[in-house]
């Protein structure tokens, strides 16, 4: 049990993923370099593909969908992230180990969509439970899940305009007839 | 009205079948001494809302009593914050609200949007937008005893109410 539960370390991820897919995987990087927690930048397209592998895979297991977030890009890094929204997603290994439950190992991936047109192929077959989290990023940043069994707004009302979270939103003077600003 | 204060006590009624008073204050008294609330809260506040329903607050000794239906109740309490989703449902619980009925706006969610009213764009700036509101109990959020006195504020409101056209 020892054995197979041991942690692979994200440099090993990289490697395993960099050469099961080449080119779709792109660098490793820290922000900030010495302290930020790594992630994997993928290619859009292959997202689904790439987690599908890291979670059947049987040394990495990656079983569990910490959290898959949506960001704007736009404003956050000046021109190396120009017109791009981002999804980041951030697995772990959850695994028995006698009675307890522990986890093994955790990595992070990035992807990038242009903003005019934000397409990500959903993972919500992978993890169920990423669901309703590409729900709330369809619904915050207007970011397309493709495949996604039902994407609609989470939060918002059915008949909101505009995606909040974008950096470029503008708050309605009205909604329903109710003033907005204060 | 003091009716409660003749109970038992040595300068009673003469007689045992009358009672003297008017009506509207009889009204009045009936109607202040059972403000049933509707079971409705919204955000943080609702668990001071909560709190002040409690053995320690007991809301009960004032004849308030939490009513699961919007036809049954007198008062409802804005708990929380109101967001223009819920805005139109609360509009909705307060039309299906029996007259008369009160409304008591608890927090400054509730009273102006508080603390999202720059950047909250999902944030109604005040529930008096769409209802009337009786009372305003500030607060971040109140504690049971600032409900509690909220409560007492709308118990004088209720007080003295008049069915008369006031004339200069």
């Amino acid at each position: 049990m020892s054995t197979a539960n041991a942690p692979v370390s994200i440099e090993e991820i990289h490697a395993d993923l960099q050469s099961k897919f080449s080119d779709m995987i792109g660098e490793l990087r820290r922000e900030p370099a010495a302290t930020g927690t790594p992630y994997i930048v993928v290619a859009a397209e292959w997202i689904r593909d790439v987690c599908l592998y890291l979670r059947d895979e049987p040394r990495l297991l990656m079983n569990k969908l910490d959290l898959l977030s949506c960001v704007d890009f736009r404003q956050i890094n000046g021109q190396e992230y120009a017109g791009q929204l981002g999804v980041v997603y951030h697995l772990s290994s959850l695994r028995q180990d006698g009675n307890d439950w522990r986890t093994i190992h955790r990595c992070a991936l990035r992807v990038y969509t242009p903003v005019e047109d934000p397409r990500v192929p959903s993972v919500s077959r992978v993890w169920r439970h990423a669901d309703w989290h590409e729900r709330e990023g369809y619904d915050m940043f207007g970011i397309r899940f493709e495949g996604h069994p039902d994407l609609r707004r989470i939060l918002l009302p059915d008949d909101w305009q505009g995606h909040p979270l974008r950096k470029d939103y503008e708050v309605p003077e009205y909604y329903n007839g109710m003033r907005v600003p204060y | 009205m003091g009716l409660l204060n003749k109970l038992d006590s040595v300068d009673g009624f003469d007689s045992g079948n009358i009672v003297l008073t008017s009506v509207e204050s009889l009204l009045n008294w009936g109607r202040l001494s059972s403000i049933w609330q509707m079971s409705f809260g919204l955000a943080c506040c609702a668990i001071e809302f909560m709190a002040a329903n409690a053995s320690n607050f007991d809301m009960g000794r004032f004849g308030v009593i939490p009513r699961p239906s919007p036809r049954t109740s007198d008062v409802i309490i804005i708990s929380g914050t109101v967001t223009l989703k819920m805005a139109s449902r609360i509009k909705r619980l307060y039309e299906q609200m029996p007259d008369p009925k009160y409304v008591i706006s608890m927090g400054s969610c509730a009273n102006c949007g508080g603390p999202y009213w720059e950047h909250g764009y999902h944030v109604l700036k005040g529930v008096d937008r769409v209802i009337p509101v009786d009372v305003y109990i500030p607060g971040c959020p109140p504690r049971p005893e600032a409900l509690l006195e909220g409560l007492i504020r709308l118990r004088d409101k209720i007080r003295h109410q008049t069915m008369v056209k006031h004339t200069a």
